[in-house]
């Protein structure tokens, strides 16, 4: 608790006392009633003067229905009607009310706060030989870091010095320290454990992953979820609408209804005035999606929005990107099949070669399967065939023991070779390859087809559990998108249980595919795409809500996605749901039960059977709950 | 232009949303107040950006006279 919460506590206690001796020398003592009437006076003004100041200067800026006026109106009101424990004891709960939920408020933030606890304060730069500690946003890229055991990583880099294992937990909720040695890349916000890193910085503070993460958490809470944005539209009419009709209550039926009273008629509006307050409302629906977005970067998920949280609790839908996603594409060579003629060596370096400026994940296998570093000026021209594979032309080696066919060429001499897909063999003449279940690249070398390396795709270890959970979370359809072969495709289908396969999908057909999807989708519910975000913006930006997995060190995805899921794991999509899930029932369930509760009491005030205790409950008590209910949505320990 | 501004002694989550909803009558402005944030997100033309902000100010401190933004 702040000074002002320990004060206000002070306050409501010492009123809460005095209240107390007051009614009991009212009730129990034969006192004269000036004695307590004194004492009710006394404790009125302790508790009161505050909210009855407050009530005055708004006035006079012209917020009349604001809800320091009402509870003044209210309690005064009550007073002159006599009712001066009633009186008292609204404004004692209003102040517990208040107390509590500037308490919850507060705990909330930091419990949020906490969690991104991972802003680096400083940076030891290495400059001529000398270490300086300096703010993060002066070092440039290029520089060198030092980190030591214990520090936090403060910007993206690649480490020069030094092995140490990280703590990446603040980033992706992995509780495993990861190793990390000279070559590596490293990300900001992790934690270096065991040994002295050096790092050359790759990017600026601002555009590391650290900045960019708590950027988009802090701001995640600027996009309102249309609960939130129901509720304040709600909030404006209710309040006026309330005092209203408790304006009409009393004075309309004392003047219509023969025999009945002013006073009762009054009470009964004053009633109605303590239940017109919003704030339960208003508070509660935004610090439940705070709770969600909070809860869910614990697991290492980043919602950039409430409305995202909405979004994705109505999933019916996932769409999943295969490679990358449900696999972990990182593809171990399985088989190096050379064509008479050539030898499976010369095979894996000419694709090796040729693949060298290429990010697909297979080139990447097929780089670290030949291992040896490349030559320079071997690699005439390489040209990237979108969806298809690369062409280059390629220098035979000048000194390399090259087997039959590249012995025959002169030292020097331009071999034309094309790595790719069945299609790009196609397009060059080539009709006749083996037809093969595994991934496959083929390799043409001067228009003859020379041989294929074939790949095994991992499927990550949580990827058939994540489907098992989708479809328990009431997921109707599972669909994996890929540009890979059809029938290696529903052999991971199968392996994982996905229930619909679109293989073979260029770039621009996973766009198609997606539309299609969506025109099918029931209203109401929504299509989550999943991907790795490297090649799937455009899809990513198309679904409903998209997902990018493996976020770390990927701005592209960062960018693109509407949620992030740092870890590689699919499994992190269900409990994603989950908490979204989670999240909207909670505030569902709080509109409900506070709109619930206040009209009930409403009513029942109308017709006399609610008194201002009743109605103390419907203000201070709901919200109460509410807020206490908002906050289990911090808790996600089940989604773990 | 687009920015995000942090608020000072934002105490209530009605009073945030009356906020929001006098900054957004202003010409020209579109904000969003997140209560949990304390934060105001604010767009306007670059041209008009510090009037903006100033009429927003004004805004606020007619809802919550304690009630600042931080610049």
């Amino acid at each position: 608790m702040n000074k002002k919460q320990k004060r206000q506590l002070a306050l409501i206690i010492i009123a809460f006392v005095i209240l107390a001796v007051a009614a009991a020398c009212e009730h129990f003592t034969n006192m004269p009633p000036q004695a307590y009437t004194a004492m009710y006076f006394v404790s009125y003004l302790i508790i009161g003067l505050g909210t009855l100041v407050k009530a005055v200067k708004n006035i006079f800026r012209g917020q009349i229905f604001d809800e320091n006026f009402l509870m003044a109106v209210a309690t005064i009101g009550a007073t002159a009607l006599g009712e001066m424990l009633e009186a008292n004891a609204v404004m004692i709960f209003y102040q517990i009310g208040e107390l509590f939920e500037s308490c919850a408020v507060d705990r909330s933030r930091k419990s949020i706060s906490e969690l991104m606890d991972i802003r680096p304060d400083y940076a030891n730069v290495l400059r001529n030989g000398e270490e300086i500690e300096t703010d993060p946003y002066d070092v440039k890229i290029g520089e060198i870091i030092i980190v030591k055991p214990g520090e936090k990583i403060p910007m993206d880099g690649k480490i020069t010095e030094g092995v140490t294992s990280l703590d990446t937990a603040a980033l992706t909720g992995e509780a495993e320290p990861r190793a990390a040695e000279a070559g590596d890349e490293v990300i900001s916000g992790c934690i270096n454990l065991t040994g002295v890193i050096r790092v050359e910085v790759t990017k600026e503070f601002e555009e590391s992953t650290v900045s960019k993460i708590l950027d988009l958490v802090e701001n995640a809470a600027a996009k309102k979820a249309d609960v939130e944005k129901f509720i304040t539209k709600f909030a404006s009419v209710y309040t006026p609408l309330v005092c209203l009709a408790a304006a009409l209550t009393a004075v309309l039926p004392p003047l219509i209804i023969p025999g009945e009273t002013f006073s009762v008629w009054i009470y009964r509006a004053l009633t109605f005035l303590v239940i017109s307050c919003p704030c339960a409302l208003v508070i509660s629906i935004p610090l439940s999606f705070f709770g969600g977005v909070g809860g869910a970067s614990k697991l290492g998920i980043l919602v950039k929005g409430s409305n995202y949280l909405e979004t994705l609790a109505k999933a019916e839908t996932v769409v999943m990107d295969k490679t990358g996603t449900l696999t972990t594409g990182a593809f171990d060579i399985e088989r190096i099949a050379a064509q008479p003629g050539y030898k499976d060596a010369e095979i894996l370096e000419l694709a090796a070669y040729a693949e060298s400026y290429s990010h697909h994940p297979l080139s990447q296998s097929i780089i670290s399967a030949y291992g040896k570093p490349f030559e320079a000026g071997r690699i005439v021209d390489v040209k990237e065939i979108a969806g298809r594979g690369v062409f280059a032309k390629i220098k035979a080696a000048a000194s390399e023991n090259m087997c039959a066919k590249a012995e025959d060429n002169a030292a020097g001499e331009v071999a034309n070779v094309y790595a790719g897909n069945e299609k790009l063999m196609k397009d060059i003449g080539i009709s006749s390859v083996p037809t093969l279940e595994n991934t496959v690249v083929y390799i043409a070398v001067n228009g003859n087809f020379a041989g294929y390396i074939t790949f095994a795709d991992k499927i990550k270890p949580d990827a058939a559990e994540a489907v098992k959970k989708l479809k328990q979370l009431g997921v109707k359809k599972t669909v994996m998108l890929t540009g890979d072969k059809e029938q290696t495709a529903r052999n991971v289908a199968a392996a994982i249980g996905i229930d619909e396969v679109r293989a073979e999908l260029l770039p621009q057909d996973k766009v198609n595919e997606t539309e299609k999807i969506l025109a099918e989708k029931s209203p109401k519910r929504s299509v989550v795409f999943v991907g790795d975000g490297i090649n799937d913006a455009p899809v990513l930006a198309r679904a409903d809500v998209g997902v990018a997995m493996g976020g770390l060190g990927s701005d592209a995805a960062i960018e693109a996605a509407d949620v992030v899921i740092m870890t590689d794991e699919p499994s992190k999509l269900a409990a994603a749901i989950g908490i979204a899930r989670k999240t909207t029932r909670i505030a569902r369930q709080n509109v409900i039960v506070a709109l619930g509760v206040k009209f009930a009491v409403l009513a029942l005030a109308a017709i006399g059977f609610a008194n201002m205790w009743a109605a103390i409950f419907a203000d201070v008590g709901v919200a109460v709950l509410a807020i206490l209910n908002s906050i289990r949505a911090l808790n996600v320990s089940k989604f773990q | 232009m687009k920015k995000n501004f942090k608020l000072e002694n934002l105490d209530c989550a009605n009073c945030a949303a009356k906020m929001e909803a006098a900054i957004n009558k202003i010409d020209g402005v579109n904000a969003t107040i997140s209560f949990m944030t304390s934060k105001l997100t604010l767009e306007a033309d670059d041209a008009a950006f510090d009037s903006a902000v100033e009429a927003a100010q004004k805004a606020i401190k007619k809802v919550e006279p304690d009630c600042l933004i931080v610049r």
